[in-house]
């Protein structure tokens, strides 16, 4: 979906594990006044090199060279961005309700199998929901549940992973095979 | 050895021979250990961390060397940061080195603290904190290859107090590569076949050449594909003295305050080819009317300057040192004298509007226009001229004089007021041999002032032109023009400059009627040493051509 010639963008960046880069990349937005939705680090499949996952809405044009400003950081090996299509996505949400609400009947269990999530734990007072999917699914979760009363909601940023065979992570495979640090 | 003397010691390595700074507690152990090597390298004391830094610009500017600048933490690290910011878009290659409060020290708000990483970060092209002395070589080694390879740009690194006592086993090796960093692109020979192709079907192509020319060391070939293309070509701020000013095909400068012709014929010519710039707005004006008619060529060196501003139809990325000869082996030999005839009676028109009476004035007021005129006869283009920022920054860049590459040191895409003075004692000790002359105006002056004083103290021969207007001339321009001639907060009641320069023991001299202003700068050119001459300039007099803000490069006003 369009909207003023946004759109939702999943940016990917492989890099050194650096302290302060978070802030140097983040600072590429910031002085573009681009809000961030999301951004989730992690490792990424190869020792030592971390994955910077970002989420934004903007048009194609800004998104192309905010990833440039990206790569141009000394400690970015790669940069890459993606349209909705071209990546696999997923998001985790977390719901935290009454335990009391699963004892008055069984619509709480219906709804949770009815949306494939699942029970990641019941305590005595309180249950906590996990439902992994896109945002409209976790919403929808969401939405059914605020009848129970939710104590607690937190969802992951996006994690994505390129619909392709090889993504960069090619390319910056190559990159390390072939220079020294 | 401790971490303090592992510092002094890369800095030799590095063939660091001169430095600016500023000591205070959280750097003494340092300067401690740079008290050690006073022969080898000279400590410039500054007299502001910000001329510290502007010096160590003026200094990279007129060397190619990096600068290298000391300073404490807290407020002396943040004094920096306009020169950081300012190396950081000019593109120079700075090494800063703060010390910091002890790491145990790190985040309580200790004395002179300040989360200097977190600032410098947008304004450097990488940075780092150090917390452990084993880290100091790879730490300064990195810096100093990040700083000079590629597009050059400031790097800071941060010391802990800790950090410079400990003590370390000494090794040092340079840095030739990092992974993550790649600052040689190799050519795209498809690419340049396509621009070769496309220069030599042009009827009216137009070259527009930027400090990477200067940067890349590429003024030879430069020079070389313009002769054989027959191409006529203009100048960016930043990348003016990097073809002599008198050759046939330098047609002008860009921009706001640029020439007339080349700003009207962006607009008509065929192919445009970008040579080692950037497109900054002050060159292009409004860009939904710049150059839509035109293919564009875009060499440059940063990946993220390609279709940043203005569209490239053909990339040519990496260092120009190396796709000029490319290029060059593919055109053809040419010239375009109905072309180049169109610059020529463009500036004809210019010459009689606005350039004759700027530098020939009839009245009894003296132009800032003909103070650079007579420099210029005296210099013959061979003197390094540093500006400040304002009227006369447009005046000094529009009418000097150059016969040879680097000689224009300015501050171009930050604006820095304060500039002028400092980086042209850099400039000075960056270049003994060659003449210096610092033209900055009555405002700009006053912002780095004090650091008359580090002239005095290092002997620095700094030839300082003080084209006084007692206004801050050109934000009243702009007042007259678009503001209703509402003069608000711009007329200055300035102090004796005369009797200033004399407490700094420097000779000075004031002028204030053409009489006495040939004679004045004779002295002051020929004079052995550093040397104060201040002319007063008319005090409305205004800068033309202009490119209003916001209208596009034809809309170039003569009046
Ligand atoms: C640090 C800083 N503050 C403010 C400005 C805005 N500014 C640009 S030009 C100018 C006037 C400069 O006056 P002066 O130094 O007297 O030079 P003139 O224009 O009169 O030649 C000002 C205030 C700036 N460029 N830099």
């Amino acid at each position: 979906m369009m909207i003023n010639g946004k759109q939702e963008f999943t940016i990917t960046a492989y890099t050194e594990n650096h302290v302060g880069l978070l802030h140097r990349i983040t600072v590429v937005f910031t002085k573009r006044k681009i809000n961030i939705e999301s951004l989730t680090t992690s490792e990424s499949e190869r020792d030592g090199i971390h994955r910077f996952t970002i989420a934004v809405t903007e048009t194609e044009e800004t998104v192309s060279k905010v990833v440039k400003q990206i790569e141009k950081q000394i400690e970015v090996l790669k940069a890459d961005f993606y349209k909705k299509n071209e990546v696999v996505q997923q998001e985790l949400a977390l719901y935290k309700i009454p335990t009391k609400s699963l004892t008055n009947g069984i619509e709480v269990e219906r709804i949770v199998r009815k949306h494939n999530a699942r029970f990641l734990t019941i305590e005595k007072k309180f249950v906590v929901i996990e439902k992994a999917g896109f945002r409209r699914e976790t919403k929808a979760l969401f939405d059914e549940l605020i009848p129970f009363g939710i104590h607690e909601f937190v969802r992951s940023g996006r994690i994505a992973v390129a619909r392709e065979e090889f993504g960069i992570g090619q390319d910056v495979k190559q990159l390390l095979e072939t220079t020294a640090y | 050895m401790n971490g303090a003397e592992a510092i002094v010691q890369i800095l030799l390595n590095e063939d660091v021979d001169l430095i600016f700074g500023y000591p205070g507690g959280a750097i003494m152990p340092v300067y401690d250990a740079l008290y050690d090597q006073q022969e080898h390298i000279q400590h410039v004391l500054a007299r502001h961390e910000q001329g510290a830094i502007h010096a160590a610009q003026g200094y990279a500017k007129a060397s190619g060397k990096p600068g290298v600048c000391l300073a404490t933490s807290g407020p002396g690290a943040t004094n920096l940061i306009t020169g950081i910011a300012d190396a950081q878009i000019d593109s120079a290659p700075l090494v800063c080195i703060t010390g910091q409060v002890g790491s145990t020290l790190l985040g309580s708000d200790a004395f002179q603290e300040t989360d200097i990483i977190s600032i410098s970060m947008p304004v450097t092209k990488w940075n780092y904190q150090v917390t452990d002395a084993r880290e100091i070589p790879s730490a300064l080694a990195k810096a100093f290859y990040i700083a000079k390879s590629g597009r050059p740009g400031p790097v800071l690194i941060d010391i802990t107090k800790d950090a410079q006592f400990q003590e370390l086993d000494f090794e040092y090796e340079h840095c030739e590569s990092l992974r993550s960093y790649t600052p040689e692109i190799s050519p795209n020979p498809e690419a340049i076949e396509e621009a070769a192709i496309l220069i030599n079907e042009a009827q009216r192509p137009f070259i527009l050449f930027g400090q990477g020319v200067i940067l890349a060391n590429a003024e030879a070939e430069f020079k070389t594909l313009i002769e054989k293309t027959g191409i006529p070509a203009a100048w960016t701020l930043l990348g003016l003295s990097a073809l002599e000013t008198d050759h046939p095909l330098n047609v002008g400068m860009l921009g706001m305050h640029g020439n007339y012709g080349p700003n009207l014929l962006t607009n008509e010519c065929d192919v445009l080819i970008a040579i080692g710039m950037r497109f900054d707005d002050r060159v292009t004006g409004n860009l939904d009317n710049y150059a839509t008619q035109a293919k564009v060529i875009h060499l440059d060196i940063d990946p993220s300057e390609i279709n940043k501003n203005v569209k490239a139809h053909i990339p040519i990325l990496g260092d120009v040192k190396v796709t000029l000869p490319l290029l060059l082996d593919k055109v053809k030999l040419n010239n375009h004298l109905e072309w180049l005839q169109r610059f020529h009676d463009c500036a004809r028109i210019e010459q009689e509007k606005v350039i004759a009476a700027e530098l020939y004035p009839s009245g009894d007021v003296l132009s800032m226009g003909e103070v650079v005129r007579i420099v210029n006869e005296y210099t013959n283009g061979d003197a390094i001229i540093v500006t400040d920022v304002g009227q006369h920054q447009m005046i000094a860049c529009r009418y000097s004089k150059f016969s040879q590459s680097k000689s224009n040191i300015t501050s171009g895409g930050l604006g820095t007021m304060g500039f002028g003075l400092p980086a042209a004692i850099g400039a000075k000790l960056g270049a003994p041999e060659r003449t210096v002359i610092a033209i900055v105006g009555d405002g700009g002056l006053q912002m780095t002032i004090q650091e008359l004083a580090t002239i005095y103290q290092t002997k620095a021969k700094v030839k300082i032109l003080l084209l006084n207007n007692e206004f801050l001339g050109m934000v009243r321009q702009w007042q007259q023009l678009f503001f209703d001639k509402r003069y608000s907060s711009t007329e200055m009641i300035n102090p004796d400059f005369q009797t200033i320069a004399k407490g700094y023991q420097i000779p000075a001299k004031k002028v204030t009627r053409r009489a006495d202003l040939e004679k004045a700068i004779i002295d002051f050119l020929d004079y052995d040493g550093a040397y104060f001459l201040e002319v007063m300039v008319g005090k409305e007099n205004n800068v033309f051509p202009m490119v209003p803000s916001g209208a596009g490069i034809a809309e170039i006003r003569l009046e």
